[in-house]
């Protein structure tokens, strides 16, 4: 069976990811390809990070949906280059990320990728202004750089004095 | 598309894979020894998470030399199935977690050196070395950022953070000088448009070690004597211990899988 591959990529939206299920695989932007080789699906995912643990499952996942979809020859690759960005989060990711909870992506200031200019923000002189997700406050602060999952960092309001999820830059 | 195996022996391109995956391998399973023990909640999650970061650059590392050997070996057989004196990793990073304070030093010691060389890296000749080295090199920089941050919290903190602080880097300064320490391995690597010599690597490492360090008000030790030998499998008595709970499961059960 070979379909469009537009209806393959329908089809990926629906595939939640297993860690932050309101987002598609299609919202996270790592599903980089869907093509055909002959009989062949071939479907390209670049990892979010090296370490992320549901890499795996996000693989399993999608082979899972492909098959009940119809899809018998079927093959995964991975591509690293160019690395995965949160440039790539979907306009709709970033506000079903906000309604669950979690702080979209805020973008460095410019100036700031110079590496120079390092040191001087991880001393907090330029960092960043995220606001609540829930209160839309942004009186906030970092708790810890890493929070539940590897791309996200724990905050907290000072507004509404809840703690929250930062999906951050990356 | 270019290929490393076009412009080098396999041989010498194995060995300086072996070095990235295994210092990436060692150091990720230090850092994963703190999971449960380290000081605050937060404090473990981060340090699980750079661990993670940490051990998936290995894997993209060690994948690529078990191609490049050709015999058979994937990132399991290599992580698990060798012994100490086929480890190519700094002697830095299988130094052992001591406290808080020297795990992290330790880390940001490293961490300031792999940045510049994974920034080299993304422009190698080979575009595999160039694709892990630009998603590595993302990584790299968030965990420095994390580092150099706790150094100068420490450092720059009580009497009692900062003398941890000065003895952590006094203990691991010796072991630092080994990250610029070339041989033929990276000469040839070089020579073919591969990888950085590791010495071109050391103004920058020494400016973002400087800066931090002053911001942290600590003292850099005046010796510049270095131990090496991790990079030819010449290893402290350290990684024996460390391999022989890396590798038990392994050992005990081969081929065991979950």
């Amino acid at each position: 069976m070979q379909v469009a591959t537009e209806t393959v990529w329908q089809w990926l939206s629906e595939v939640s990811d297993p860690e932050i299920p309101v987002l598609s695989l299609t919202d996270l932007g790592v599903i980089r390809d869907v093509r055909w080789e002959a009989d062949t699906l071939v479907v390209t995912v670049t990892p979010t990070y090296t370490g992320c643990p549901a890499t795996a499952v996000i693989n399993l996942d999608i082979e899972t949906k492909l098959r009940a979809c119809g899809i018998d020859e079927l093959r995964l690759e991975q591509k690293l280059s160019p690395p995965w960005t949160t440039d790539w989060l979907s306009e709709e990711g970033r506000e079903k990320l906000r309604q669950y909870g979690i702080a979209p992506p805020v973008e460095r200031k410019s100036g700031d990728k110079a590496e120079a200019g390092r040191i001087s923000r991880l001393t907090g002189r330029a960092g960043l202004v995220i606001a609540c997700p829930r209160c839309g406050s942004e009186n906030t602060e970092k708790i810890s750089q890493f929070g539940s999952t590897p791309c996200k960092a724990a905050y907290r309001c000072r507004s509404c004095l809840e703690p929250f999820d930062y999906f951050k830059c990356h | 598309m270019t290929e490393a195996s076009d412009l080098i022996a396999n041989d010498i391109l194995f060995d300086w894979l072996l070095r990235r995956g295994d210092t990436a391998l060692v150091l990720g399973h230090r850092v994963s020894e703190w999971c449960g023990h380290a000081p605050a909640l937060e404090e473990d999650i981060a340090l699980a998470n750079v661990a993670l970061d940490l051990i998936g650059q290995a894997r993209l590392w060690l994948s690529y030399a078990g191609e490049v050997e050709g015999k058979g070996r994937g990132e399991n057989e290599l992580a698990f199935l060798r012994d100490a004196w086929d480890f190519r990793n700094l002697l830095l990073a299988e130094q052992p977690n001591g406290d808080f304070g020297q795990t992290l030093m330790r880390q940001f010691l490293i961490e300031a050196y792999d940045l510049p060389l994974l920034r080299a890296l993304e422009r190698s000749a080979d575009e595999r070395i160039a694709a892990i080295a630009a998603k590595a090199g993302k990584e790299t920089a968030y965990h420095l950022d994390r580092s150099s941050d706790l150094v100068i919290r420490l450092g720059d903190g009580t009497s009692e953070s900062h003398a941890r602080m000065q003895s952590a880097l006094d203990t691991l300064w010796p072991f630092s000088g080994e990250m610029f320490c070339g041989d033929g391995v990276d000469d040839a690597m070089s020579d073919a448009g591969l990888a950085p010599k590791p010495e071109s690597l050391k103004p920058a490492w020494t400016e973002t070690v400087e800066a931090v360090l002053a911001e942290a008000t600590l003292t850099r030790p005046q010796s510049d004597f270095a131990h090496s030998g991790g990079l030819s499998g010449r290893h402290t008595e350290h990684l024996g211990h460390l391999l022989a709970q890396m590798q038990f499961l392994q050992r005990a059960y081969p081929g065991a899988t979950w």
